[in-house]
């Protein structure tokens, strides 16, 4: 039996993300004992990056504004393939999370009467996004911190014990769901698919390396995303697929995965910095796209769905600035994909910048004064990190990793993912609400609205349970041990071949994932991906690492590795499947959007064969197709018929 | 934390202490940390010096129509007469020293207690810290927590000192666009000298931090009280630059005193303008 | 362009360690993080850092390059010469668990101290209503990244362990100031008197306004300036103007 150090809590939260905390201060009001374990420190999350705002139709700046209006812009930016009623119920419930924010001491940007102020942003009719400057991120992740921290506060004046009730574990990993074993007999393999109920989770601590169990009947995943799976991503090192690969372990089936949001827009050069994200509204502020002829490019990528509402020349498009009614905008506003793809095709076609990516250039288009003014942290960004004032140059730009659609497949209401009781997902770990692409903004509003349900259901669930707790079996703690201490022991056996570096395999599989399912995909290339994947998998199980299992970071991506290629295994799949160019998925040989694709969700689950001692060479991930739920009628009613069938086929629409 | 228990040795003491990274270096900065306090030390030693003498000298402070910033007011009996100026005798004949020790108490306690100077001369003085994350050499810190560095806190009251002495500094600017009979429409380079000098010391004197809070600073909300908000702006934007109009004032009391010195005293004639 | 530069990099844990040295290839643009995590993936695979955005916005790298608080992902090498040894330790004034890594509890053990933010009463969510004037100075102090390098430069517990009970350090000092100066704060209701209690219960009065924390702050905050020395004159509003105090007083009587 291995030692570990144990805990017992009634809600366990993997991930201190938006969605994490939100879900924690839920499941802690609702009484529960409540864990929030936290991979980096406490307040270090992902969610500081985000830039925008949080999109809530508060109508604070325009009173047209309301959850309809708000509920179309987000299906029509997924394409119709979101989940219906996870896209209704957050625009119904973000005004109501915002607000709430500001009774726990957040600080928006205000309006001339004092409201939060709200700012337009891609693809939302309205101005919408309640921001703080350009770090609403960090506000919205100190906003939960504090209010974490004063409900421990109130629990200190109780019981004089700050973490009596809600207790954070920082720099710790979490690497397995345990679940009872209400269906296996001992000896059969020791996790999942036995039916069971989650029993709590096993993971270690980085400071120590100690392994630990905490005991609980529910557990949320709020992880994030995936995007250290590809090279260029302007995401954190914490992203990669950990909620993901969990839930898929455990059980639980992924959907979407095949729908990821690459950034038109990142920095690609210095190398330090590649993929960090340039604002849009660079562009929205008269950035214009360049390449290395000076050619102002996009103007030859406007698709012809959108010829209507885009410029032709130059003029035209210079003239909407400053009189957006009498011109039409300039192509570079187009969609991000459209952008991203062009920028892509500019650059294959051998006319990008010195550093592979395109010029986009400011300088030239607004006065030195007026930039400092209205990009203070782009303008704060390129020199302090590419030494390059944006006032006198252009920037290097190309596209980059930013968000995935996909994820755990949750019932909308409960953030419960199907298949296994006592789990739950909230915020990019859970898939559905965006469909095939998400709109800028609607990120921040998921984390709070699908946060707090889950941290509610997890607690209703759990409280319903009464006395009766899963417990999870003594083997499948030993062989979660025995996975996570693999890498110090990999090469000691003569069989198996020499050990592999982790972060060479890390990097290989990055390569793979951007050059053959990246931003434009082709079935050849994905079938290739797969083949490479495998053998990156087989590689991967004799990864091993020097050193001792304190705050070891070769250790540590060591472990993650298996959640990365679970992931992008499951991608690669989702997209050689889906045989149309649908949001975050283009496919170059399926360029067209096709009716009949929207009916159908591709469900990605771990096959039998991955159970097995042998599974090495065999497919992981099963895939099926799953219809869609059909559009509650009075929700369809919100959109023009002429718009629908664009989206829906005639048969949807005469039900 | 780490070391609670552990008593520590005076060798082990902060970054060197238990727990901490076991570095021996008590700092590891390789650029030229030392410059500016040392800057600061030699540049206010100086100062101090030069006010000693002149504020004990009692003489050559007063050469018509120009008054040394150290000696207005002049609060004695022994004071020269100045032709309409501020010698005022409330102190009694009994005050045998130089009179302006009466009032450099003033000043003196304003640039003392002054948060920029504090910092200065923990820093040049006291190494308390010499330069950012370069070790101090002190055994004990208690900050401004006790007696007698508590006593700081009576900074605003001479920030309200300051201002009539500044006013009085004032007026004995527009004395000296006087000529020496007393006549309107006098302008020499002593004017000039004390003109700029006033000028510097009322910039310092109000983007003093203490005058920041009391114009504004203290406000929950600004909104309601607009012209103090204003006001508070431009205080704010003076103070940006209290370190530059610290040592900017300083320098100009001490070359106004040394003009009216060299005048008084006969080395050189006031050139006039008009 | 690409050269090779001599690091010195503190490898050790609780029991010891010693600077290490590495010969290793630096490339045009890069920073220190990223010299770092060359180290770990060609010579030193173990080599513990904490890191997150590189981008100078979530504050894990801190660490002390040739002896000065900084982030590492924001700390361009084309600042040092090509031939100059550049030395990367961790942050020293907390306790170390390995390598560049540092236990940073104080931290988050004086935050907790800090009481919250208190809501205003009969103010429902949605209806409260503040000026952009009036939220501005707190937004400042909120743009913090908590990186911790204030804390870790600040000689009252750098040089002074001892001191690390009394004082809540720059960080949570301008926490205070942040929201004493919250339009809306409702501390006050309860009895508290936040500049008060900064001095009393904090350790405001460690802070002999030296300025380094602002010095270090990566985000740019005038944290002596807006917060602690703003803190210091409203906890001497409360405690040393017989002015206000009578005010206080003869307003409480009329009440
Ligand atoms: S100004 Fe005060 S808080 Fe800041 S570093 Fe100096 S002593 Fe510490
Ligand atoms: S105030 Fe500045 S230096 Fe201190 S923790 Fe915040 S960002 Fe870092
Ligand atoms: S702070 Fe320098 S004079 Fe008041
Ligand atoms: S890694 Fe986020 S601040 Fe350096």
């Amino acid at each position: 039996m291995t030692q570990v150090e144990r805990h017992a809590y009634d809600v366990v939260v993997v991930g201190a993300g938006g969605a994490g905390l939100r879900a924690a201060i839920e499941a802690r009001e609702r009484g529960m004992r409540t864990a929030v374990i936290c991979k980096s420190l406490f307040g270090k999350a992902h969610t500081v990056m985000a830039e925008g705002g949080i999109a809530a139709s508060m109508g604070n700046v325009n009173s047209h504004d309301s959850w309809q209006v708000h509920f179309r812009d987000t299906m029509r930016g997924g394409k119709f393939l979101n989940q219906w009623r996870m896209a209704e119920l957050h625009a119904k419930e973000a005004p109501d999370r915002v607000w709430e924010l500001e009774t726990w001491g957040a600080l928006f940007d205000r309006t001339e009467d004092g409201r939060i102020s709200q700012r337009n942003f891609g693809g939302h009719e309205y101005p919408r996004l309640a921001h703080v400057g350009d770090r609403t991120g960090l506000e919205l992740i100190r906003t939960l911190q504090q209010k974490i921290v004063s409900l421990q506060q109130e629990d200190f004046a109780e019981t004089g014990d700050y973490e009596a009730k809600l207790k954070v574990f920082q720099e710790c990993t979490v690497t397995r769901v345990l679940k009872d074993d209400e269906r296996s007999e001992t000896g059969a393999p020791p996790d999942r698919r036995s039916g069971g109920k989650v029993a709590g989770v096993f993971g270690y601590v980085r400071e120590s390396g100690r392994l630990f169990v905490i005991d609980a009947p529910a557990v949320v995943l709020a992880t994030g995303g995936i995007g250290k799976s590809f090279k260029v991503t302007s995401n954190s090192w914490e992203y990669t697929g950990d909620g993901h690969a969990l839930a898929l372990l455990a059980g639980a089936p992924l959907i979407n995965m095949e729908f990821i949001q690459f950034h038109p827009t990142g920095m690609v050069w210095p190398p330090s910095v590649k993929g960090i994200l340039v604002t849009e509204s660079v562009r929205g502020d008269g950035g214009v796209l360049r390449n290395s002829d000076g050619e102002r490019f996009m103007f030859g990528y406007v698709p012809d769905v959108f010829k209507e509402k885009y410029a032709q020349s130059e003029e035209e498009a210079d003239g909407w600035y400053t009189d957006p009614d009498n011109h039409r905008r300039p192509p570079e506003l187009l969609p991000r994909d459209e952008v991203a793809r062009a920028i892509n095709s500019e650059v294959k076609a051998g006319r990008g910048t010195p550093h592979g990516g395109v010029f986009l250039d400011v300088s030239t288009r607004l006065p030195a004064e007026e930039i400092r003014r209205r990009l203070p942290s782009m303008h704060h960004q390129f020199k302090e990190l590419a030494d390059v004032d944006i006032t006198a140059e252009a920037m290097e730009v190309g596209p980059t990793c930013h968000y995935m659609m996909g994820g755990v497949d949750v019932e909308p209401d409960t953030a419960a993912a199907r298949g296994v009781p006592g789990l739950f997902a909230a915020g990019e770990v859970a898939g559905g609400m965006h469909g095939s692409n998400r709109l800028g903004g609607n990120s921040l509003s998921d984390l709070l609205v699908f946060g707090r349900r889950a941290g509610l259901s997890a607690a209703e669930y759990a409280s319903g349970l009464g006395g009766t707790r899963p417990a999870a079996p003594e083997e499948q703690i030993d062989a979660a041990a025995a996975e996570a201490l693999r890498p110090f022991a990999a090469g000691d056996s003569a069989d198996e071949g020499p050990a592999e570096n982790p972060y060479t395999l890390h990097q290989e599989l990055q390569q793979v994932m951007n050059d053959l399912v990246g931003i434009i995909r082709r079935g050849p290339e994905m079938e290739q991906a797969l083949e490479r994947l495998a053998v990156l998998r087989e590689r991967a199980q004799r990864v091993g690492v020097e050193g001792h299992r304190q705050f070891n970071p070769g250790w540590h991506l060591a472990v993650d590795l298996r959640n990365m290629l679970l992931v992008s295994e499951c991608v690669a799949r989702a997209a050689l499947e889906r045989t149309e160019s649908r949001g975050g998925h283009t496919r170059d040989d399926h360029p067209g959007m096709d009716r009949g694709w929207r009916k159908v969700n591709l469900v990605c689950e771990l096959t039998d064969q991955a159970q097995g001692a042998d599974a090495r060479k065999e497919a992981l991930i099963g895939l099926r197709q799953r219809p869609t739920d059909p559009i509650r009628a009075d929700l369809l009613a919100l959109f023009d018929r002429e718009e629908l069938l664009k989206y829906l086929t005639d048969e949807e629409l005469d039900r | 934390m780490a070391t609670g228990t552990t008593p520590t040795t005076p060798a082990a003491r902060g970054v060197l202490a238990p727990g901490r990274a076991a570095i021996s270096a008590r700092h590891l900065r390789t650029d030229r940390w030392w410059l500016s306090p040392l800057v600061t030390a030699v540049a206010l030693t100086i100062f101090i010096i030069y006010a000693t003498w002149r504020a004990f000298a009692n003489g050559d402070y007063y050469s018509t129509p120009y008054v040394s910033p150290l000696y207005s007011p002049c609060l004695a009996s022994n004071c020269t007469p100045m032709n309409g100026g501020a010698d005022w005798h409330l102190f009694g004949s009994w005050w045998g020293l130089s009179p302006a020790l009466l009032v450099l108490v003033f000043p003196l306690g304003f640039r003392l207690t002054c948060y920029y100077y504090r910092k200065a001369y923990y820093r040049g003085f006291w190494a308390s810290p010499p330069a950012c994350a370069v070790a101090e050499p002190h055994a004990k810190y208690t900050g401004e927590t006790r007696l007698p560095l508590i006593m700081q806190n009576v900074h605003r009251y001479f920030f309200y000192l300051a201002l009539p002495v500044a006013g009085i500094l004032t007026y004995d600017v527009v004395l000296a666009f006087r000529d020496e009979s007393g006549a309107w429409g006098h302008a020499g380079l002593g004017t000039l000298v004390l003109l700029l000098n006033i000028a510097l010391i009322w910039a310092y004197t109000l983007s003093c931090h203490s005058c920041r809070h009391i114009i504004g600073g203290k406000l929950r909300h600004f909104s309601a009280h607009p012209v103090r908000y204003r006001l508070w702006g431009w205080v704010g934007a003076l103070n940006g630059r209290h370190m530059l109009l610290a040592w900017s004032s300083l320098i100009s009391v001490g070359v106004a005193d040394l003009y009216v010195y060299l005048v008084a005293s006969g080395v050189f004639d006031d050139p006039r303008f008009f | 362009m690409t050269h090779t530069a001599h690091f010195k990099v503190w490898r050790g844990d609780t029991d010891g360690g010693d600077l290490r040295d590495y010969e290793v290839e630096v490339n045009d643009g890069e920073v220190v993080l990223d010299i770092i995590h060359r180290l770990q993936a060609t010579q030193a695979a173990d080599l513990a850092v904490r890191w997150n955005c590189k981008a100078g916005k979530c504050g894990s790298c801190s660490a002390e390059v040739n002896g000065r608080p900084r982030l590492m992902c924001m700390t361009r090498m084309s600042v040092f010469e090509p031939d100059e040894t550049v030395t990367v330790t961790p942050l020293r004034a907390f306790p170390v668990i390995r390598d560049l890594v540092t236990d940073v509890s104080f931290n988050y053990d004086k935050a907790r101290q800090v009481p919250a933010f208190v809501p205003p009463k009969g103010v429902p969510a949605g209806e409260y209503r503040m000026q952009q004037v009036d939220v501005e100075r707190s937004q400042e102090f909120r743009k913090c990244i908590e990186c911790f390098l204030c804390q870790d430069t600040c000689h009252v517990v750098r040089d002074h362990e001892e001191n690390k009970a009394a004082f809540a350090g720059p960080r949570f000092l301008m926490r205070i100031a942040e929201l004493d100066m919250h339009p809306l704060d409702a501390a006050a209701d309860q009895g508290l008197v936040r500049a008060a209690s900064a001095q009393e219960d904090h350790g405001l009065g460690y802070c002999n306004i030296t300025k380094c924390c602002t010095e270090v702050c990566p985000e740019h905050i005038q944290i002596t300036d807006n917060a602690l020395i703003p803190l210091k004159e409203r906890a001497i509003d409360r405690k040393y103007d017989p002015l206000v105090w009578l005010g206080s007083r003869i307003r409480r009587r009329k009440e």
